[in-house]
């Protein structure tokens, strides 16, 4: 039967809005044919592909940092963008990093209207915070940005997706092929809530490919591309031990805290974020692990070789793996049954149905700044100049039974413990502690904690005092000058207003 | 003191100052810092204080801080004068 | 009890270092003027060294200064410059005689008449570095009341001795030597730098050695190895637990006024009475072992 028998149909249906059967290619075309049954989203360019999302003037798109400073996706999409002539678009990747400064000219010459992001850094960090665009960025959290999609704010058209491979029907990783950035933990929301999804593919790999961090029911176009990004600048998981005597200090002492803390039992669970320190503070948790026998049920977040390490020892049962942190940790998702890719939606989205990082016990984080409060900022360096990212920070801070910030007291000259700090972007009520290479300070909040650290002997001061400490060696720095515009809008993860970030006086 | 010859003292790593000193009609100080924002008068109060105490009135100071202490500012611009300047005759108590 | 430990070697010239090196918490830092600094350099860290001494920053630790030999054309202004600043210890590098040390005690004297500090209040420490020192050891360490303790240095002394760093045999003699001389004079002793920072293995290895030898504590190169070493230094729990029924019963006894201490039915002898106080008076100041 190729079109209806008008005997199988009545008129009377009509007024109801029921049409009768047309053929089965009448509706839905692609099953004319074998070919366009299966090949149909494959594009011959990127130019074709944006062609054929339907992207306008001032809609919506989004990209993935996965590969952070060695992406090559998000500047070769927007310049693609900027050939074909758009304007008055809103850019929502997941985040930003120095290697996007090519950015600015498109935000100069009106491509680029708004943005949403977890942070920047370098030269485009800079330009915003003196002023590049009109409009404040809006900087969000990991949790935070799926939570924005949800309640409807931050609605892409079009996401545009790097992956290392990708079958023509849209069944895609990044744990497989030539530069592979191991999770996709930042595309998997996008894929799922953009209204259209383009995947950029490095290798078209026959029917079918798996795992499918990214499924075919979710992909609109799969577009063959260069090179998605170079893995090696991932980077962010030290590989090896640092050998800076600082840095151990500090980790050692944030590994002491763990271990005292009352949080450290069998079955206790961790996410230690990335660089040197983290990494230390792994090998010292380590130590203390095997010691007293115990193992940790999982570790969540950005996963690192140290990390992965640990769990191929067996001292970490599950990795929950939203962003690999390097190579290690890359190839560990494609081998280890255990380490488990998951979207930032199950890793922190606080109006999810649950998140992960909810479940966390001890985590340690960075900071730029933290105040007489524990308020954080990750965002702002001390000269006012945005520098840094949100990420996981507030997200993980909220749901951990021990959140644990560590940094140096100073750098160089710079105090990190401040009266106040230059911007929030996590509040210091969800902050337990702080570890310093001066010395520990207990959130107020945390009296057991506090009588906890000072019976094991830990060097335990009020937060006033390492802030008269640090003064004492810097000397006061002057307030920052600050003109009125405001450029960047620190969005808590619940998408309130944390803080704004003004514009830098020259 | 007077200054009579150019001279070089510090390195540019973290937390010091490369200081260089030459002669000059009257003192000139040309700062650069990493902290500028947040303690550039401070930096040229201290360079100030230290060369007064030397009795140093015409040179010029270029200065080109990476974080440094006050203490380190101040021990390198009394080494850059020393090794400048025609004859060192500063007391210890100077110094400090 | 002021424990000598730890002694961290810093380069005098090193401005990142001093500014920081204090959250290290060694027992002792010092500062060098000496082999780590090149001879363009050594005006810039004798000043940099004179304002760290002078920061405050170091308050708590043991401030000691490697000056240049007095016979250097540096030695006499490093002198001037530490001892005006308020250094705690003067260490005279190549100690080969008694004399060395006073001719340096001279100087030191003249220095705190001339800028108002306290005749007497410098210590001194001497490092032997080589056979003739070694052998001098005895008169070296009764030289003068100022000395806190001498060290032993193995860069120089090797050489001096026609062979070369190795599992600790080439310092065998000169080891116990050293030690037994402070232990006559009834100052502390240090024994040398271990140089591979990456071997931590080998280092404990030898902080182990030199423990049970009697030394105070070691030269250090590394920050990183103040922890592994004060770790090792610390009596363990059950010493401390021990040492803490020793002193009971001791203080018992003294109570009853008996003359025989006993616990659990064996005599005590006082010198076990005496090694238990040092082990708690160890516990108090650097804490148990991990």
């Amino acid at each position: 039967m190729t079109t209806s028998d008008p005997r199988r149909f009545d008129a009377s249906l009509r007024a109801q809005g029921l049409d009768p059967f047309a053929g089965v290619a009448a509706r839905i075309a692609h099953v004319a044919s074998a070919e366009t049954r299966h090949e149909r989203k494959l594009c011959k360019s990127l130019e074709d592909a944006i062609r054929a999302s339907g992207l306008k003037n001032g809609m919506t798109i989004s990209l993935h940092h996965g590969f952070r400073e060695g992406d090559k996706t998000i500047n070769m999409v927007v310049a693609k963008l900027a050939e074909m002539g758009f304007r008055d678009l809103t850019l929502a990747p997941s985040s930003l990093l120095s290697c996007n400064a090519p950015l600015i000219e498109h935000i100069k010459s009106g491509v680029i209207r708004r943005i949403y992001t977890s942070g920047m850094r370098g030269k485009l960090a800079e330009a915003i915070s003196h002023g590049l665009m009109e409009e404040p960025i809006h900087v969000h959290s990991h949790g935070g940005r799926v939570h924005l999609m949800d309640r409807g704010e931050l609605n892409v058209d079009v996401a545009f997706l790097g992956v290392s491979t990708s079958d023509p029907f849209g069944n895609a990783n990044a744990v497989s092929g030539l530069s592979r950035c191991g999770s996709l933990g930042y595309a998997m929301v996008d894929a799922e809530r953009a209204r259209t999804v383009v995947l950029l593919a490095e290798a078209i790999v026959p029917f079918p490919n798996a795992p499918a961090s990214i499924r075919h029911d979710q992909v609109d176009y799969v577009v063959q591309v260069a090179q998605i990004g170079d893995p090696a600048k991932i980077s962010v998981g030290a590989t090896r031990m640092t050998s800076n005597p600082r840095e151990l200090l500090i980790s050692r002492l944030a590994a002491e805290v763990v271990e005292h803390s009352g949080w450290f039992e069998e079955g206790f669970s961790l996410q230690t974020g990335s660089g040197a320190s983290a990494t230390a503070v792994t090998r010292f948790l380590e130590d203390r692990m095997v010691r007293k026998g115990i193992k940790a049920s999982f570790a969540l977040g950005g996963i690192t070789g140290s990390i992965v390490d640990l769990h191929q020892k067996g001292l970490i049962g599950k990795l929950y793996d939203t962003q690999s942190f390097d190579s290690q940790a890359a190839e560990s998702l494609r081998v280890n049954p255990g380490h488990i890719e998951i979207s930032t939606n199950t890793y922190a989205n606080p109006t999810s149905k649950g998140a992960l990082s909810d479940w966390v016990d001890v985590v340690i984080l960075s900071a730029l700044e933290i105040d007489l409060d524990f308020n954080v900022n990750v965002i702002t360096g001390s000269d006012g100049v945005m520098r840094g990212a949100s990420g996981g920070h507030s997200d993980v801070a909220a749901g951990a039974n021990l959140p644990i910030v560590v940094a140096p007291l100073i750098r160089s000259r710079i105090p990190t413990v401040v009266e106040r700090v230059t911007t929030v972007v996590t509040p210091g009520e969800t902050i337990g502690v702080l570890v310093t290479d001066h010395g520990v300070a207990v959130n107020p909040r945390r009296p057991d904690l506090d009588a906890r650290l000072r019976e094991a002997g830990l060097p335990v001061f009020p937060i006033e005092e390492l802030h008269r400490r640090s003064l004492a060696i810097t000397g006061a720095p002057q307030p920052i000058p600050f003109l009125d515009k405001i450029v960047g809008v620190i969005r808590y993860r619940d998408g309130t207003v944390a803080d704004v970030v003004r514009q830098v006086a020259d | 003191m007077k200054i009579v010859r150019e001279a070089l003292a510090g390195t540019l790593e973290s937390s010091d100052l490369m200081v260089r000193i030459a002669p000059h009609p009257d003192l000139e100080i040309v700062l650069q810092s990493e902290v500028m924002r947040q303690f550039g008068a401070q930096i040229e109060a201290v360079a100030r204080d230290t060369l007064d105490k030397l009795g140093v009135t015409a040179a010029l100071v270029v200065i080109e801080d990476k974080g440094a202490l006050d203490c380190v500012i101040r021990a390198r611009l009394q080494t850059v004068v020393q090794r400048a300047a025609e004859e060192w005759t500063a007391e210890w108590s100077a110094l400090s | 009890m002021k424990l000598r430990r730890s002694m961290l070697f810093m380069p005098g010239s090193n401005a990142a270092m001093l500014s920081t090196a204090f959250v290290f918490k060694p027992d002792s830092v010092m500062f060098d003027l000496e082999d780590a600094v090149s001879l363009r350099e050594k005006d810039a860290a004798r000043m940099l060294t004179f304002h760290a001494l002078r920061s405050g920053l170091y308050d708590g630790i043991e401030t000691v200064v490697r000056i240049n030999p007095l016979s250097s054309p540096f030695g006499m202004a490093d002198l001037e410059a530490v001892v005006r600043a308020g250094v705690e210890v003067v260490r005279l590098p190549k100690t080969d005689s008694a004399d060395d040390v006073h001719r340096l005690e001279t100087e030191v004297e003249r220095i705190e008449r001339a800028c108002g500090r306290a005749v007497g209040s410098t210590r001194l420490m001497a490092a032997i570095e080589s056979a003739s020192g070694v052998i001098n050891a005895v008169s070296i360490a009764s030289a003068s009341k100022r000395l806190i303790g001498i060290a032993l240095a193995a860069f120089d002394y090797v050489m001096d001795m026609q062979t070369e760093r190795g599992d600790g045999t080439e310092l065998y003699y000169a080891r116990c030597a050293v030690l037994h001389a402070a232990r006559c004079a009834r100052i502390d002793a240090f024994d040398v730098v271990f140089p591979d920072v990456n071997d931590d293995a080998g280092f404990l290895k030898e902080v182990d050695l030199i423990r049970r030898l009697g030394f105070n504590g070691k030269s250090l190169i590394n920050p990183r190895q103040i922890e592994l070493l004060h770790n090792a230094y610390a009596p363990t729990v059950e010493e401390v637990d021990y040492a803490r029924r020793v002193v009971a019963a001791a203080e018992q006894a003294e109570t009853q006024g008996l003359g025989v201490i006993a616990l659990n039915g064996k005599m005590i002898d006082a010198p076990i009475v005496e090694h238990a106080r040092v082990v708690l008076r160890r516990a108090a100041a650097g804490g148990t072992r991990k």
